[in-house]
């Protein structure tokens, strides 16, 4: 095994834009690439860890029971855990189903919307499917959160500041650019 | 007459409120209900100073002589924090496509604390937008009940367009008529300005200002006063 810091990262419910921000490091990606190797991550397809891992960085709250244990499983392998973005951070525009109960989502998803066209009236219910939860949730409330970096998506450059602190053995601090909500 | 701010002596005029005389001398007070031009209302909290050991409303507090007062302490600073993270919690702020975005002070005033992620369990309440107006847009979801269109629209417009009905959780602004457009409000009334957030919002003009030119991308609220440039209350 290498020895150098491993990394993961996961896409739970968010739309993959952080980690659009995360490739938006443009070339500092091949740095990275000497800095680090990729665990359980989409960027490489790994779809289970093959190790302990440095650093954890989650896109995305938790709208399902999957999402909850994939969130608990980098927990447990990942020493320091990133909520990256808003929908880690405060569930985002999953989210927004929240202000409603979940029984009125999913009758106006697969029943009442204009378009659909189910005639046996079934809401999906497949043992397949992840079960929803009642409401999204963001990460800090399922596990504990070790650093946030807030964004819609995150700069890049504060995603990169994180992740170089971290291997040098500092703390997270972001600078006043690299703090936004949008 | 004189008083004492953080250790240092401050001269302030008769009758001149904290906030007012601090930022006279160039020391931003973090403030949320406080408007330019309007009688000062003590609601939001996010001003409070310790006078004399004793926390105040540094907007509404006049200066008295000799007075002792604490601003900048961790303890204030947590105390500001946390109003900032209820403010968060208690309403729907969904940064990422509100207008507002880069120009609302109560996402400014996180950004100056440092905020990164909710303190407080998010309540996600269900709330209405009115958007029955031809030109304004009132999204309940971003109200944050400061009360500045309250009293804009009655002491400055002359006009009494919005008032809070209920109480506690349950408080909402309500509007003088069956919904925004049976009102006497117009895009042009000084009350659509003064939402310091995205609730009462012009319609047709959004995200005008490109993200990175938008007011509080650069430089954190307040540092127009601290510079000396002057502030926004």
């Amino acid at each position: 095994m290498s020895a150098k810091p491993r990394i993961a990262t996961v896409s739970l419910a968010g739309c993959f834009g952080c980690h659009m921000a995360i490739l938006d490091i443009d070339e500092r990606i091949l740095r990275l690439a000497d800095l680090v190797e990729f665990d359980r991550s989409p960027i490489n397809d790994y779809k289970t860890f093959t190790g302990r891992c440095a650093v954890g960085l989650v896109e995305g709250g938790c709208c399902n029971e999957e999402n909850v244990h994939v969130l608990e499983d980098f927990r447990r392998h990942c020493d320091v855990l990133i909520s990256l973005g808003d929908c880690a951070i405060n569930g985002g525009v999953p989210a927004m189903r929240n202000h409603v109960p979940l029984r009125e989502c999913l009758e106006e998803a697969y029943l009442k919307s204009p378009g659909v066209y189910n005639p046996g009236g079934v809401i999906p219910n497949d043992p397949e499917i992840p079960l929803l939860l009642h409401r999204v949730y963001p990460c800090h409330e399922v596990v504990k959160i070790d650093y946030y970096i807030p964004g819609c998506p995150p700069p890049a450059d504060a995603i990169w500041s994180a992740i170089v602190a971290l291997l040098e053995g500092r703390p997270v601090e972001l600078a006043y650019a690299g703090l936004k909500y949008d | 007459m004189q008083f004492v701010l953080d250790g240092k002596t401050i001269t302030a005029t008769p009758g001149q409120t904290i906030l007012k005389a601090a930022e006279a001398a160039g020391v931003y007070i973090p403030r949320l209900c406080a408007y330019k031009d309007l009688i000062p209302h003590g609601s939001c909290r996010v001003c409070s100073v310790r006078v004399n050991g004793r926390i105040q409303a540094a907007c509404v507090q006049t200066v008295s002589s000799g007075a002792i007062v604490e601003h900048d302490t961790e303890e204030l600073r947590e105390f500001r924090r946390d109003v900032i993270d209820l403010l968060f919690v208690e309403g729907n702020h969904y940064c990422m496509f509100c207008e507002k975005s880069g120009l609302c002070e109560l996402q400014a005033l996180a950004y100056r604390f440092g905020i990164t992620a909710p303190k407080y369990p998010l309540l996600n309440p269900k709330r209405d937008i009115d958007m029955s107006h031809p030109d304004v847009y009132l999204d309940h979801n971003r109200c944050i009940l400061c009360g500045r269109c309250v009293r804009v629209s009655q002491d400055l417009d002359h006009k009494n367009v919005f008032q809070f009905v209920n109480r506690g959780l349950e408080k909402r602004l309500q509007v003088n008529g069956e919904a925004l457009a049976a009102t006497d409000l117009r895009v042009t009334d000084e009350v659509v300005a003064s939402c310091p957030v995205g609730a009462l919002m012009k319609k047709r003009v959004g995200y005008a200002v490109p993200v990175g030119d938008r007011p509080f991308d650069a430089q954190p609220i307040g540092a127009d006063i601290e510079s000396g440039k002057g502030g926004v209350a």
